[in-house]
C-alpha cells in the first residue's frame, strides 16, 4: 500500500523528494556550532563535584579551601540554588538532581560546583571541596528496590495508585493500570496460555556529543544561554523558574544539537552553569565528559515485566496481561505507566489488563530515550506472542495478522484508532523476499512489531518573505536530523516555490513563541503543520497585494504554483505574477509580507512498525552477530524519504545495540563501573549489516499532506525481533536483555543440561 | 607550569603555539587555535569524533600531546575542502545524507579520507572494520558504508 486514496488524491512536487540539507554544508566542513563549539569573551570554566556514593546524606559541604585556590571565581553548592519551586514536586526534582540538597542519592549526583579561569584550576578546586558524607544502604537493583525490606531512597514515598494509601513509605511511588474486558473469562476460554517473566537492563540514549552549555548572567538580571538541547523553551521555563528569573529575560539559543534521543529534554548541569555565572558575574562554560554523562545524564529504566496471554486453536487471543515494574532513578516518574500503555498497542484485544509500577533506585534520574518505555514492553510481549504462536501452531507473521488492530480498534491503553498501518507492516514482511532468504546452521530469523503514539504539542513558525522573493521560515523545534530541509520542502510545496528560495532556521526563545520540545516524534509532523498554516496565512497576503497591484478585489485573485493569478475572462490581459514579483512591490503594497503561524498540533497519528532480522550465534562463544535487517514502517507521508530511511535505520541500530550489548553495570558498591564508550560499547560501523527499508505510507488523516512522526517506533521492534531471531536459532527462549555472549552461552548450558535430564527421565515435552 | 613552544603544519599553514605539558591536541586545537571541527565525544580515543591525521597517520587527537605536534604536518576537517570546492568525500556525505545530527561527521570524513587514501578501492567490510574507530549513534552507518563507496568511485575516476 502506498497513499490511501479514501483520504488524499494530492499528488506533491516537492514533498518527496530528496534535496541536500540547508545545514549540510556547515556539517561537512567542520562550521557548524554545536554546544561545546560557542565561547563568550571573558569566560570560565565550569566544573561539577559529584558524589562517589550511590547513597549518603550530605552532613556538610566545605568550600573554603577551594575558594581560597588562585584562579577560582565561584563555588556553589545547594544554598547557591535556594528552593523556589513552591510546592512543583517535579520542579523541586529537577532541582534537587540538578545539586543535592540532602542526599546524594547516586553515584554521580552533583554537589557542588567551580567556575575558574581555566579547566586545570576548576580540577583542582574540585579536589579542594570536602563533603562530609553519611553513607546509607543503598539499592540499584530493580526487582530488589521493590521488595519490603529494601533500604528506602524516599522516606515521603507512599505508592500512589492503590485502593488504600499504604501504611509504610516503599520504593514504589506509583501503580497505574490500563485494559478493559474481563482478563479471567479470557483465559478461561483459552485452549493455550504462556507465561513468561522478562527482564531488560538499562541504556543510555549514547548521543555522541556530551551535554555542553556557555551561561551568562549580567549584573541587571538579563541572562543568555547557548546550550545543546531538544527544547529550549522548556530549558528556559525550568532554568528561570529555578533562578528566580523572568522567563523573558533568559534567552536560550539552541546549538546544534549531536544527538539527544530523549536525553536532552531535561536540564542537568544549565542552571547549575547560570547560578555560577550569576555567583561569579562572569560567562561560564560547562562541558560534561562522557564519565558524567553515563553517570549523571539521564538513561532509560531498567525494568522487570511479566506476560501472560492466551488463544484459542484458531490462533484468536483470548487475554492478556503484564505487570511492568520500570526503574526510575531516585526520583517519581511514568515510565512504567507508558509501558504499561504501549505493551499491547499492536494488537486488537477483548479482554486486556496492564498494570505498571514506577520504582525508585539508587541509579541517575531516568529520561526519556526515543519511544521511551516501549521497545521493554514490547520484547516481552513480541517474545511470547511468538511462543504462543509457536503453540497453536501458527505462522508468527499469520499469528499476529489475525490478531492485529484495525481500523476501529479500540486500543488497549483506551482510545479508538483511526486509519493505522500495523495491518499494512505485516502483510508487507510476510511478502517481504527477505522472509524467504535461506539461513544456515545457527543462524536464525526473527520478527517483531512496535508502535508508539507520537505526539503533537505547541508549535509556532514564523515565514518571512524578503523583498527578492526568498523566503525565511524560522521554526521553534531543534533539528535533530534533517527537519529544516523537511519543514523547506513543505513551505516550498504549500507556496509552490522552488526548496532553493526557502532558507530554514531554529529560531531562539526570544525570537519566536513556545515552543514544546523536539520531543515525541513530533518535530515534522507539527512544524510541518504550523509551516502549511504560515504559507496560507502569506498567501492570503500574497493574494491581497497582487489584487491591489492589478486594482482588482482580492477575492478575484487566486494562487497557483507559487503565482497570483486572476480568474475570469474579464482579466485575461492580466498576466500571472510571481511570489518574486509581489514581493518586490511589498515595501509600496503595504510593507514586509509574512505568514504566522501559532497552534497546538492535534492529532499525531500512532506509528507501527514490523521488523525482520538475520541473525547468527556462534555456539561456542554466545556471540551474536546480525546478519540481514529489514525495517518496514508507515510514514503517514514521507517528506524527504532519505531522512526517513536515515531515522528507520538509526533506531533500529540502537534497538540492535540494546539487544545484544548495551547495559549499566553496577558493583555492588552501587557505582556504575562502565561509564565510558570502551566499556559500554554501542554499534560500531563493523557489527552492523546495511539496514533495508520500507516505507509504507497510510497517510495521517489529521495531517493536511498526511504526515505521522517516524523518529521513534524503530527503536521499539529490535530487542524482541533479535530475541526472537536469538530464541530461533538456538533453540532456548531468551527473556534477559542484553542477550550478551555469557547470557547466551548460559542459556544455552542449561537447555542441554535440562536436556540431559529430560532423556535420563525419558520425559517429552507436549 | 611553563608553557611549551610549538611550530607547526595545520593544514599547510604554518602555525605556532604555546601549550602546556599535559593539554592535548584536541584542546590546543579546539581551545587555542580556533580549529573546533574536531569534537570531543569521550577523550579517552573511543569515539573517534576527534580525529586527524598526523603525518599520513589517523590519530585521535585527545590522545595526543599538543606538544607532539611539533615538526609535524596535522590535517583537519577544516582543510578537507578546498576554498568552497568540497572533497568527493564530503560532497557524498550530504548527497547520500551519511549525517543526522552531524557531530560525528568531522571525524568520519577524516577517518574515511585516511582509508581511501591507503585502500582506493575498498570492500563493504574493508569500510565497515576502517571505520570501526568512529562511533555514530544517529544513522546505524548504513549511508555512510554507502557514501563512502560512491566517493571511493568518484575519486578513482
Amino acid at each position: 500500500m502506498n497513499f490511501d486514496p479514501r483520504l488524499t488524491n494530492r499528488s506533491f512536487t516537492s514533498v518527496g523528494t530528496r534535496p541536500i540539507r540547508p545545514d549540510g554544508i556547515d556539517k561537512v566542513t567542520g562550521r557548524a556550532r554545536y554546544g561545546a563549539d560557542f565561547n563568550m569573551a571573558g569566560q570560565l570554566v565550569g566544573r561539577v563535584l559529584r558524589s562517589p556514593h550511590a547513597h549518603a546524606v550530605i552532613r556538610g559541604i566545605d568550600t573554603a579551601k577551594a575558594e581560597a585556590l588562585p584562579g577560582v571565581k565561584a563555588v556553589i553548592t545547594a544554598a547557591d540554588l535556594p528552593d523556589l519551586t513552591n510546592g512543583d514536586g517535579a520542579l523541586y526534582d529537577i532541582l534537587d538532581n540538578c545539586i543535592a540538597r540532602k542526599k546524594a542519592l547516586y553515584d554521580g549526583h552533583a554537589v557542588a560546583a567551580v567556575a575558574a579561569i581555566d579547566a586545570r584550576t576548576a580540577r583542582q578546586a574540585l579536589k579542594l571541596i570536602e563533603v562530609d558524607y553519611e553513607v546509607l544502604p543503598h539499592v540499584t537493583d530493580v526487582d530488589e528496590a521493590f521488595q519490603h525490606g529494601a533500604p528506602l531512597i524516599n522516606e515521603a514515598i507512599f505508592t500512589e495508585g492503590l485502593e488504600e494509601k499504604p501504611v509504610k513509605p516503599s520504593n514504589v511511588h506509583k501503580r497505574t493500570q490500563y485494559g478493559h474486558g474481563d482478563i479471567h473469562k479470557g483465559f478461561s476460554e483459552a485452549d493455550f496460555v504462556i507465561e513468561r517473566s522478562f527482564r531488560t537492563e538499562q541504556t543510555h540514549q549514547g548521543y555522541i556529543e556530551p551535554h555542553a552549555c556557555v551561561a551568562s548572567v549580567s549584573s541587571d538580571g538579563m541572562a543568555e544561554l547557548w546550550v545543546c538541547t531538544q527544547g529550549p523553551f522548556v530549558y528556559r521555563q525550568h532554568c528561570a523558574q529555578l533562578l528566580g528569573m523572568e522567563a523573558s529575560k533568559l534567552r536560550v539559543t539552541s546549538s546544534e544539537i549531536g544527538g539527544g534521543f530523549g536525553g536532552k529534554t531535561h536540564v542537568w548541569a544549565e542552571p547549575v552553569a547560570l547560578a555560577l555565572s550569576r555567583k561569579a558575574g562572569r560567562p561560564v562554560k560547562l562541558v560534561m565528559t562522557r564519565d558524567e554523562v553515563f553517570r549523571a545524564s539521564g538513561p532509560t529504566s531498567a525494568t522487570s515485566i511479566d506476560i501472560k496471554i492466551g488463544a484459542r486453536k484458531d490462533g484468536t487471543i483470548t487475554a492478556a496481561e503484564a505487570t511492568l515494574r520500570y526503574s526510575c532513578g531516585p526520583y517519581a516518574g511514568m515510565w512504567a505507566e507508558v509501558g504499561a500503555m504501549t505493551a499491547f498497542a499492536c494488537y486488537r484485544l477483548d479482554n486486556v489488563r496492564t498494570v505498571g509500577f514506577e520504582v525508585l533506585v539508587n541509579r541517575p534520574k531516568t529520561a526519556a530515550y526515543r519511544a521511551p518505555s516501549a521497545p521493554m514492553a514490547a520484547f516481552a510481549v513480541e517474545s511470547t506472542i511468538d511462543e504462543l504462536a509457536g503453540k497453536v501452531g501458527m505462522d508468527a507473521v499469520d499469528f499476529r495478522i489475525k490478531n492485529a488492530a484495525q481500523e476501529g480498534t479500540r486500543a488497549s491503553y483506551g482510545p479508538v484508532y483511526g486509519p493505522i498501518g500495523i495491518g499494512p507492516t505485516l502483510e508487507a514482511v510476510k511478502n517481504h523476499p527477505h522472509m524467504q532468504a535461506p539461513l544456515k546452521k545457527n543462524q536464525g530469523r526473527g520478527m517483531a512489531c512496535g508502535f508508539w503514539f507520537n505526539f503533537g504539542g505547541q508549535t509556532c513558525v514564523d515565514l518571512n518573505i524578503g523583498m527578492d522573493g526568498s523566503v525565511s521560515l524560522a521554526v521553534g523545534t531543534v533539528d535533530v536530523g534533517g527537519s529544516r530541509a523537511s519543514l523547506s520542502l513543505v513551505a516550498a510545496e504549500e507556496l509552490g516555490i522552488d526548496y532553493a528560495q526557502v532558507k530554514a532556521i531554529v529560531a531562539d526563545t526570544s525570537s519566536l513563541g513556545y515552543n514544546d520540545m523536539t520531543d515525541g516524534s513530533r518535530g515534522t509532523f507539527s512544524s510541518s503543520m504550523a509551516t502549511i498554516s504560515a504559507a496560507r496565512n502569506a498567501i492570503k497576503v500574497l493574494r491581497e497585494r497582487a489584487a491591489q497591484m492589478w486594482d482588482i478585489p482580492a477575492d478575484d485573485v487566486v494562487w497557483e504554483k507559487g503565482h497570483a493569478l486572476a480568474k475570469g475572462e474579464k482579466y485575461g490581459n492580466l498576466s500571472p505574477l510571481s511570489l518574486k514579483e509581489i514581493a518586490a512591490q511589498s515595501g509600496t503594497t503595504g510593507g514586509p509580507i509574512a505568514g504566522h503561524s501559532e497552534l497546538v498540533a492535534d492529532g499525531a497519528g500512532v506509528s507501527f512498525a514490523t521488523h525482520i532480522c538475520d541473525i547468527e550465534v556462534d555456539p561456542e562463544t554466545g556471540a551474536t552477530r546480525v546478519l540481514r535487517y529489514t525495517v518496514v514502517q508507515d510514514a503517514g507521508k514521507a517528506v524527504h524519504p532519505t531522512y526517513v530511511e536515515g531515522q528507520y535505520q538509526g533506531g533500529a541500530a540502537q534497538g540492535i545495540g540494546w539487544a545484544l550489548n548495551e547495559e549499566y553495570i553496577y558493583g555492588k558498591d552501587g557505582r556504575l563501573q562502565n561509564a565510558g564508550f570502551l566499556d559500554y560499547r554501542i554499534p560500531v560501523c563493523s557489527d552492523l549489516p546495511m539496514i533495508d527499508t520500507q516505507i509504507l505510507e497510510i497517510p495521517n488523516p489529521n495531517h493536511p499532506y498526511g504526515i505521522r512522526g517516524v523518529g521513534e517506533t524503530s527503536i521499539v521492534p529490535p530487542l524482541a525481533a533479535i530475541a526472537n531471531a536469538v530464541s530461533n536459532a538456538v533453540g532456548v527462549r531468551m527473556t534477559h536483555i542484553p542477550m550478551s555472549p555469557p547470557r547466551i552461552l548460559a542459556a544455552l548450558e542449561a537447555s542441554t543440561s535440562a536436556q540431559k535430564s529430560e532423556s535420563i527421565f525419558g520425559k517429552h515435552d507436549a | 607550569m611553563a608553557g611549551v613552544a610549538v611550530s607547526t603544519t595545520i593544514n599547510g599553514d604554518h602555525v605556532e603555539y604555546l601549550c602546556q605539558p599535559d593539554e592535548t591536541l584536541l584542546e590546543v586545537l579546539r581551545d587555542r587555535l580556533g580549529l573546533t571541527g574536531a569534537k570531543e565525544g569521550c577523550g579517552t580515543g573511543d569515539c573517534g569524533a576527534c580525529s586527524v591525521i598526523v603525518d599520513n597517520r589517523l590519530v585521535c587527537s585527545c590522545l595526543v600531546l599538543g606538544a607532539e605536534a611539533e615538526g609535524r604536518q596535522v590535517e583537519t576537517i577544516e582543510g578537507m575542502a578546498h576554498g568552497d570546492r568540497l572533497h568527493p568525500l564530503q560532497q557524498k556525505f550530504l548527497e547520500h545524507a551519511a549525517l543526522q545530527c552531524g557531530i560525528c561527521t568531522p571525524g568520519f570524513l577524516i577517518a574515511a579520507k585516511d582509508l581511501l587514501a591507503k585502500n582506493p578501492d575498498p570492500t563493504e567490510e574493508e569500510i565497515r572494520f576502517g571505520l570501526a574507530g568512529n562511533l555514530c549513534r544517529c544513522t546505524g552507518y548504513d549511508k555512510i558504508v554507502r557514501a563512502v563507496q560512491d566517493a571511493a568511485s568518484v575519486m578513482r575516476g
